[in-house]
């Protein structure tokens, strides 16, 4: 039995390895079809053809385009994310940082928002048809149907402007104080998990549910259960595999779909940094954002998956 | 004695999806007395199950108890409080449920749900508790007692899962246990096992049980008094002897005359030995074709060869998992044979429906099991039938509209249903309306996998008349697959029973009562009778099969 849920864990993992290769080619292949030389962009229109036949040499660019992704993927299997074009920074130390701040910000709206959405969607679950069930409904189809940058700019009309409680931009120094941290973080926070949560807690709703109207809850209720027991024993073990699934592809948004709230309140974030990236035509930042967000989307559906797998008792 | 339950007009209420109520049980009343077995039996529908539930307080979702009183140990259930309720459930009545197999939680071991009664109501201490079940597992006589409550629900059989699931309802010494159809889903080798299991446990524990059941043989095994239901009132009541011997309402009556055996004579046509209609050679078929080693993962039907004649019936038997409905998929092309030969109508067959021609895919039907899933529900029974109409033989309008009508005739159904969706009719209306379905084709023979098995017996006899009547009329051959050894003997002239993959026996119509071989002997012995001393009569020692 346990050899059985190491074969398909390791399966699972070379899928999601085999995956991330061709989203690497996918990534390359679409900042190569961009539009435009690299080389005449970066010189100006005024560069003499010498000049950009030059560049191209230096950067590589009059390679085919083969082994430029070979050498490509090679050094970013090293770290290497290469030299940013624009600026000539290493793209680490660019990406690192934004991606320090991304990071923050959407483990602080996970930390909020998975344990918001369980407990709603689980409560609304169990008080299926009530006006507690109903009214959460409503909201969170609200919430689903309003684009965020609609809740995020009425989050800033409401508490910075009219309410002055917390300041309209997250990008403050203070956030070394505890009280510094919140007020900065509230407000995308806020908005984040009202954009995630919507999905979490009506998929988490559906998947309980379904496991409530089985025949081993009713059974469980006629040997005299608790609706506390039910639901927490015996419903929700069983749509752990669903739930995760659900939560995992919400999350994912935290990085790569982060970009309105990023700039609404101009929060450094990496999202921010591929926008800026893809205006300056950099592409060697742009390929390391897309591998990033690629990579941590695979991430999640891969945690979900494995969650699933060893939360079904038949496998494990 | 004083009566353990008393059951007072009890009327029980169903909210229909467009808000209608309807009484599902009307004004019925019960009694129970400590230690005796009360049966509830009826067809599907007769709302024996909804009756016995209100023992604990429960309905199902949109139903509701509307009036009535239903008096458990001294106290009202209905007007007792859903907390109240909850320290009834499982400690004073317990319930085993018809399916066991999805009545045990997957995700948790067998034993910490067996015991969870006496966890949820402090009975006795987990290590007790744990003792008692493996006691209980014992007198079960289930495997393993010591070590089976830590597997897991899908590690273990269906049969053994139906025998934990009586413990798990007996554990906390319940005064009454509610059995709701326990046996139905088992095979009949593996039900009189359980049934015994049953039997014994019962016996010792001295509680009472309600056991409901639309199968009346089962019934007379364990019942004291026997309760016949239909359209939810009591239609009889009585002793169980003298359910059997006097009944005195006729619906009571039909439902013993279906166990009655209903063979018409019958008078066997002429056939030509040399040219069977279906010859099947040495088929092997299964699931999990490996290309590397050209080898089945599992071989379902393990070389198996038979022939029908035109005219003629074939029976195909044996318990669930003996193969018997994958060689149904082989003849009909929809799992393709691994090997050996399909012979229809003097030509062979290829083995998958994609090689086969339109012709001799509209000359073999098959009828499947249940119909609810055979028929779209989206569509009215004027397309289900018109489909195949203008799909093998091209009619449209009105030409096809008389072919429908003409059908529908066939199968004894009004032609005002043509309109209807299929969730709009009965179950054998259903059926019969996947029979036109395959006879719209006009095909010279037709399988049918288990058409009658989830029909109610009344209806069972009604479908089989049908058959045989259509049979004379159209000149068709049918191939019986089922596990219901009384139905297929009715109607067919050969049988073939088939055991792990293998066809162990064929049995003509002269000797379809003397099996020789020791599995078709079980399996025959095995099919319960009226008499309510079959079950102990029963040898102890039944033969044992090994693989």
């Amino acid at each position: 039995m346990n050899k059985h849920i190491l074969f398909l864990i390791t399966n699972r993992i070379i899928i999601s390895l085999i995956t991330l290769l061709i989203i690497a080619v996918i990534v390359f292949v679409a900042t190569t079809l961009l539009p435009g030389d690299t080389a005449t962009i970066l010189l100006g229109q005024s560069a003499t053809p010498e000049a950009i036949e030059g560049l191209r040499k230096a950067m590589h660019l009059d390679e085919p385009a083969f082994t430029r992704f070979i050498s490509w993927i090679l050094a970013f299997l090293h770290g290497d994310l290469g030299i940013s074009y624009s600026n000539n920074m290493p793209v680490a130390d660019m990406v690192g940082r934004r991606l320090l701040n991304s990071l923050k910000l959407a483990s602080v709206t996970t930390a909020f928002a998975v344990p918001l959405s369980l407990f709603l969607g689980v409560t609304t679950a169990v008080m299926r048809g009530s006006l507690y069930d109903r009214a959460v409904t409503i909201f969170t189809i609200g919430v689903i149907s309003i684009p965020e940058f609609i809740v995020a700019t009425t989050a800033v009309l409401i508490f910075a402007v009219y309410l002055k409680w917390l300041p309209a931009l997250s990008l403050t120094a203070d956030i070394d104080t505890l009280a510094g941290l919140l007020r900065a973080y509230a407000m995308p926070v806020i908005t984040l998990t009202c954009v995630v949560s919507a999905q979490m807690i009506r998929m988490t709703r559906a998947a309980v549910i379904d496991a409530l109207a089985s025949p081993y809850v009713e059974m469980a209720l006629l040997k005299g259960a608790s609706r506390k027991r039910l639901v927490l024993s015996h419903a929700l073990p069983n749509s752990l595999g669903p739930i995760a699934n659900a939560m995992a592809l919400s999350l994912s948004y935290l990085l790569g779909g982060v970009i309105i709230v990023e700039t609404i309140f101009n929060y450094p974030g990496i999202a921010k940094l591929m926008v800026d990236a893809v205006t300056t035509r950099d592409l060697p930042l742009i390929q390391s954002c897309a591998m990033i967000f690629c990579l941590a989307y695979l991430l999640l559906v891969t945690i979900a998956d494995l969650i699933a797998i060893l939360s079904n008792p038949r496998l494990r | 004695m004083a009566n353990l339950v008393e059951i007072r007009g009890l009327k029980v209420e169903a909210k229909t999806d467009a808000n209608r109520r309807i009484e599902i049980v009307k004004d019925v009343d019960l009694d129970l007395v400590p230690g005796e077995i009360v049966a509830l039996i009826g067809e599907s529908g007769s709302g024996k199950t909804t009756i016995a539930l209100t023992l604990m307080g429960h309905t199902r979702t949109g139903c509701s108890i509307s009036a009535g009183s239903v008096m458990v140990d001294g106290q009202d259930v209905v007007q007792m409080s859903e907390q109240q309720r909850s320290r009834l459930r499982g400690a004073v009545v317990s319930y085993v449920p018809q399916s066991a197999a999805l009545a045990f939680n997957p995700a948790k071991a067998i034993m910490d749900q067996v015991i969870e009664v006496t966890q949820i109501h402090g009975i006795m201490p987990a290590e007790e508790a744990r003792q008692r079940a493996i006691e209980l597992f014992r007198a079960l006589s289930l495997p393993n007692p010591e070590t089976i409550g830590e597997r897991y629900p899908h590690q273990v059989s269906g049969g053994q899962l139906q025998r934990l699931a009586a413990a798990m309802a007996l554990i906390a010494n319940p005064k009454i246990v509610i059995f709701d159809e326990p046996t139905t889903a088992l095979d009949v080798t593996t039900q009189i096992e359980v049934l015994r299991a049953f039997k014994d446990v019962m016996r010792r524990a001295g509680a009472a049980a309600i056991y409901v059941s639309h199968d009346l043989a089962v019934v007379a095994q364990l019942a004291d008094r026997i309760a016949v239901l239909r359209n939810g009132e009591v239609q009889e009541m009585g002793q169980t002897v003298q359910i059997l011997e006097q009944a005195r309402h006729p619906y009571t009556r039909e439902l013993i005359a279906a166990f009655e055996p209903h063979r018409a004579p019958v008078v066997l046509n002429e056939i030509d030995e040399r040219r069977p209609l279906l010859d099947v050679e040495n088929v092997v078929a299964g699931y999990g074709w490996s290309k590397i080693d050209s080898s089945l993962l599992v071989k379902a039907v393990d070389n198996v060869s038979l022939q029908l004649y035109e005219g003629r019936n074939l029976g195909i038997v044996g318990e669930s998992g003996c193969g018997k409905s994958t060689l149904a998929c082989a003849i009909s092309g929809i799992l393709p044979a691994v090997s050996g030969h399909i012979i229809f109508d003097g030509r062979e067959l290829g083995p998958g429906y994609k090689e086969r021609t339109a012709q001799q895919k509209r000359e073999m039907q098959i009828v499947f099991q249940y119909a609810d899933a055979a028929l779209n529900p989206a569509r009215s029974i004027d397309d289900i039938l018109g489909r195949p109409l203008a799909f093998y033989h091209g009619l449209t309008g009105e030409a096809q509209s008389k072919r429908i009508n003409a059908l529908l005739d066939m199968v004894r159904l009004p032609t005002s249903l043509r309109g209807r969706r299929p969730g709009e009719l009965s179950g054998g209306q259903k059926q019969r309306v996947n029979f036109a379905r395959a006879l719209a084709a006009e095909p010279k023979l037709i399988i049918c996998d288990e058409v009658t098995s989830a029909l109610d017996t009344v209806v069972v006899a009604a479908i089989i008349d049908l058959l045989r009547e259509l049979q004379q009329e159209l000149s068709l051959s049918y191939i019986f697959i089922s596990h219901d050894l009384s139905m297929v003997q009715a109607i067919c002239d050969k049988i073939v029973v088939m055991y792990q993959g293998k066809a162990v026996e064929e049995l003509a119509v002269e000797n379809m009562t003397q099996p020789q071989h020791p599995y078709t002997q079980l399996l025959f012995s095995s099919v319960p009778k009226l008499d309510p001393n079959w079950l102990d009569s029963l040898a102890r020692e039944r033969p044992i099969l090994t693989a």
